[in-house]
């Protein structure tokens, strides 16, 4: 009734769809950095969407099972292999009792997720799975998976193997990637040539990219209207007094490195923010490589309600494909 | 010959510091389990192994260069 995680690849950690509703206590939303790839993983292992699966940066894990099961693994081109013999990605397949699912090299994109007929069964933490390592909080114990661990299962009915997502409505990403900003409550501190900058320059996904935050660089630094700082704001043109921070939302400390706040980022704090990034491409974000070539591009409150419509419609198209 | 792969993406180096020698020069004996460089990536540097002993031919990927995961780093002759 369990995984025994032989080898945990880089960073793999136990992510549902996360826990709403503590940010304003400063516990971030958590959950898998592309929530679209989980729920199609989930679906095609007959759980219920929100089930804890497993997110894996980069490097593939390697997973002995203790008993058989149904699984999926979805999102970043991760290709996996079950005993040695490749299986394909966006697709069901078994894994019997005592044999080992692992990978290959990945191909393109970031995270990829693998659900779990049963799903994983670890205890929640305020009303989720998914692990934040800082706050010590789900996961295993509180933290990414280690070699070692044996991590329990739901029970599960076994559904057909070998359904799988069509390639139209998988969401891949490409070589470069254009992210969609909604300009926020401090657009205003930026002078318009920064603000047409910010478009116009060519960006790339720093090292420093991870579920707090994405950090991009090769811009331009920015330049900000002058002002007489308020109290309690700093000197720094890029500080403010302290505010709350969205999901989403692009903090540029010291006008330098944009940084786009994801799944485990902070609440609040003292920097301005430019805008955010539209919630239809933040599933994306979290599929960019280090060094992946980016351009923030400029949209409306309508454009990024049109944005979130047509995401929700593929996510719809992918339930009733799957029925 | 057999290559060393990246096990994943980021940026490489050749040194553990721009002090410190390179991790190997052609012609050392390498040995299974050899460290031949750092991967970067998530503010964490990933020692990059070798699977196989042999002589080191020589590094593919520079110092400092962007890589993906499976980019061939260094090669080794048996």
């Amino acid at each position: 009734m369990s995984l025994k995680i032989v080898q945990p690849g880089l960073s793999t950690s136990i992510q549902d769809l996360g826990r709403p509703g503590f940010f304003h206590l400063g516990i971030p939303i958590g959950g898998a950095m592309d929530r679209f790839a989980l729920r199609c993983a989930n679906m095609l292992v007959g759980n219920p969407e929100g089930a804890a699966g497993l997110e894996v940066v980069f490097m593939g894990p390697q997973i002995e099972f203790t008993r058989d099961a149904l699984v999926a693994v979805t999102g970043a081109d991760l290709p996996a292999k079950v005993d040695g013999e490749p299986r394909d990605g966006w697709t069901s397949f078994e894994v019997k009792a005592g044999q080992t699912l692992s990978f290959d090299f990945l191909k393109s994109g970031a995270r990829a997720y693998i659900a779990i007929s049963g799903g994983i069964d670890t205890p929640p933490a305020l009303g989720s799975r998914s692990t934040y390592p800082i706050g010590a909080l789900g996961g295993v114990e509180g933290r990414n998976i280690a070699a070692g661990d044996v991590i329990p299962l739901g029970e599960a009915d076994l559904i057909e193997a070998g359904q799988t997502v069509p390639a139209d409505l998988r969401r891949m990403p490409g070589n470069s990637a254009e992210l969609r900003v909604l300009p926020g409550l401090y657009w205003h501190r930026l002078t318009e040539k920064a603000q047409q900058g910010f478009f116009d320059d060519d960006w790339t996904v720093a090292l420093e990219a991870d579920r707090m935050g994405y950090r991009f660089k090769g811009g331009s630094a920015l330049e900000f209207v002058d002002r007489e700082q308020p109290f309690g704001a700093g000197a720094d043109p890029s500080n403010i007094v302290d505010g709350c921070y969205s999901y989403g939302s692009i903090q540029v400390p010291g006008g330098l490195e944009p940084i786009v706040l994801h799944r485990d980022a902070v609440s609040g704090g003292g920097y301005f923010t430019l805008g955010a990034i539209i919630s239809a491409d933040m599933d994306l974000i979290g599929q960019l490589q280090p060094h992946t070539p980016v351009k923030f591009v400029k949209v409306d409150m309508d454009q990024a309600l049109a944005a979130r419509k047509a995401r929700k419609k593929m996510l719809a198209e992918v339930r009733a494909h799957l029925g | 010959m057999v290559a060393i792969q990246s096990p994943v993406p980021g940026t490489f180096y050749t040194q553990a510091s721009p002090e410190e020698p390179m991790f190997k020069s052609a012609g050392d004996a390498v040995a299974a389990g050899d460290t031949i460089g750092l991967v970067e990536v998530m503010k964490t540097f990933i020692e990059v192994k070798a699977e196989a002993t042999g002589t080191f031919k020589g590094y593919v990927a520079g110092d400092g260069a962007a890589v993906t995961a499976g980019e061939v780093l260094a090669e080794l002759e048996d």
